[in-house]
């Protein structure tokens, strides 16, 4: 009951937010709430699994690719774009697991990683098709999306809204499932369940493809409703980011991974302005972060004052 | 006699040079308590290992209920019947008492799942610890919520690796009692280190040493065995 109580009212807040906010900074919200699906998705894995993947860079470009080109080459409607481009990010993350999830630990993360840069690689090597390195633009007839134009802030708010609630309430119901406690016992002691009768390697799986729909349906919404696919969301830093905004919030808390996509969006676009070297602040605040607060924001304070918190 | 619900046939299984279990026949009779003594480094935990999938044998054969699950991986075991719980505690410490033992039930397949823990956890008089985190129970508490987890999976065979191990004399008289009370729904395999338990729990008792099956009996044909004598008392040839 407290925790629903929480989520809507958050989710109120964000319906407030939007209409008090200045046109620039609603925007900034419309993209955090997407990357927030995008670490919701990392969190799967990460937070609650405990698999350390440096490759989610891969699905989410998945999914933004995989929307992105079908509206751009196919004139495919964006709706039916960005459910192919879910799915994209899950079959993108069953490719991956079948073969990352024979691993482990720091091999777990090198394979991760080294697929994610094959994925990169390809874009730029068939830059005819994706744009490569420069990208695509996508037109605005390209991004009406059932009835909406998504080039308009609101609209585009409004799309994103719908989708971060969705995976909000797919994320709690989760946790809350038989399959949720799975996954904590996945990262608590591996062992353990194999010996109460549970297939790791099939478990694992099934948890990475859930997180790959996840990011798939962060990166397809992300091409939507902000009109550009381009190499660059395919690097690194993309594997990287939704990691800092899940350690930020609290990893294995459902609402964190917005806090820490929101308050490291701020940070970057706050460092930015002050230093072109503005990657050295984020490192800054992530050292401190693991010193003081190495549970992140939320869940340290589910350990101190709130033990309900979901 | 008794139907024999698991079996194992000959099976060995080396690690490098040395030969761990060498060729051991074993058969566990439905509903019996069996013990499996041995001197420290016999195979004991090897030979286990080798019946609940955690490793597999180099020969030999393994059946539970006459089906042979020889190359059956762990988890598939688990789920056809055969519950094994670690000798050193392996439980989810960051987890309540409740998750810990409703992952047991859920693998399991319980429909309700808060009376199939209850029910367990009940087993075990811990029901009223239900909500703390298991990392914060004491080590006999530790000890008993793994039996839990081994008794919601609702196991034909119960293999209980030095449950008594650390525990203070007080909880192991609670613990034969549990342990008994689980006969004849349940089969349990035993090892123990504490004789008192084993003369007092076990109906019959298979002794292994040096990999292979040094003898096997009742507690009184075990306890005037000179082979097995010798073995625990380290002397070469007690015959001589």
């Amino acid at each position: 009951m407290k925790s629903v109580a929480l989520h809507l009212g958050v989710l109120v807040l964000l319906v407030v937010a939007q209409f008090l906010l200045p046109s620039y900074h609603a925007n900034n919200l419309s993209r955090i709430l997407v990357l927030a699906v995008f670490a919701m998705g990392y969190n799967i894995a990460f937070g609650y699994s405990g698999l350390l993947s440096l490759g989610h860079a891969l699905l989410f470009a998945a999914g933004m690719y995989g929307a992105g080109m079908l509206v751009h080459h196919a004139g495919t409607a964006a709706l039916l774009a960005l459910l192919i481009g879910t799915l994209a990010g899950g079959i993108m993350a069953t490719l991956v697991g079948l073969l990352a999830l024979r691993t482990a630990g720091v091999s777990f993360m090198i394979v991760t990683l080294m697929f994610a840069q094959v994925g990169f690689l390809t874009i730029l090597y068939f830059n005819g098709v994706t744009g490569g390195d420069e990208g695509i633009a996508l037109t605005a007839p390209e991004r009406q999306f059932i009835g909406l134009d998504l080039t308009q802030d609101a609209p585009r708010f409004w799309v994103a809204l719908v989708l971060f609630v969705i995976a909000l309430a797919a994320n709690l119901a989760l946790v809350r499932s038989r399959f949720g406690r799975v996954m904590l016992a996945m990262r608590e002691n591996e062992e353990r369940s194999r010996m109460l009768g549970f297939n790791p390697y099939v478990v694992k799986l099934q948890i990475l493809v859930i997180s790959g729909l996840f990011s798939g349906a962060a990166g397809a919404a992300y091409a939507l409703l902000f009109g550009y696919i381009g190499g660059s969301f395919a690097s690194v830093q993309y594997s990287i980011l939704p990691m800092l905004y899940v350690l930020l919030g609290g990893a294995a808390t459902v609402l964190g991974p917005l806090l820490g996509a929101g308050l490291m969006f701020y940070l970057i676009d706050f460092a930015s302005g002050l230093t072109s070297a503005y990657l050295m602040v984020v490192g800054a605040a992530l050292v401190a972060l693991v010193l003081f607060a190495p549970k992140g924001i939320l869940g340290t304070i589910r350990e101190r004052w709130l033990p309900w918190l979901p | 006699m008794a139907a024999v619900i698991l079996s194992a046939t000959g099976i060995s299984k080396s690690f490098g040079g040395l030969c761990a279990v060498d060729g051991v026949d074993f058969a566990l009779e439905a509903g019996e308590i069996h013990a499996l003594i041995g001197p420290n480094g016999a195979g004991k935990t090897t030979f286990v290992s080798l019946l609940s999938g955690r490793i597999t044998p180099d020969r030999g054969q393994i059946t539970l209920g006459g089906e042979e699950i020889t190359r059956l991986p762990a988890h598939q075991r688990v789920r056809e019947g055969i519950a094994y719980t670690f000798q050193i505690t392996s439980i989810y410490p960051g987890l309540s008492v409740f998750d810990n033992v409703a992952l047991a039930a859920q693998a399991h397949g319980a429909k309700d799942l808060h009376a199939a823990v209850q029910a367990a956890l009940q087993r075990v008089n811990m029901a009223d610890l239900a909500a703390q985190q298991a990392a914060t129970l004491s080590y006999g508490h530790q000890r008993l919520l793994e039996v839990a987890m081994g008794l919601a999976l609702k196991p034909r065979v119960l293999i209980l690796d030095e449950p008594t191990q650390g525990l203070a004399s007080g909880e192991i008289a609670g613990f034969v009692a549990l342990v008994r009370s689980l006969v004849p729904e349940t089969t349990v395999l035993l090892i123990e280190h504490n004789m008192d338990v084993v003369m007092d729990l076990a109906q019959r008792i298979t002794v292994l040493n040096h990999g292979q099956v040094l003898a096997r009996g009742t507690a009184t044909e075990i306890r005037a065995n000179r082979a097995v004598q010798a073995a625990y008392l380290g002397v070469e040839d007690a015959e001589g």
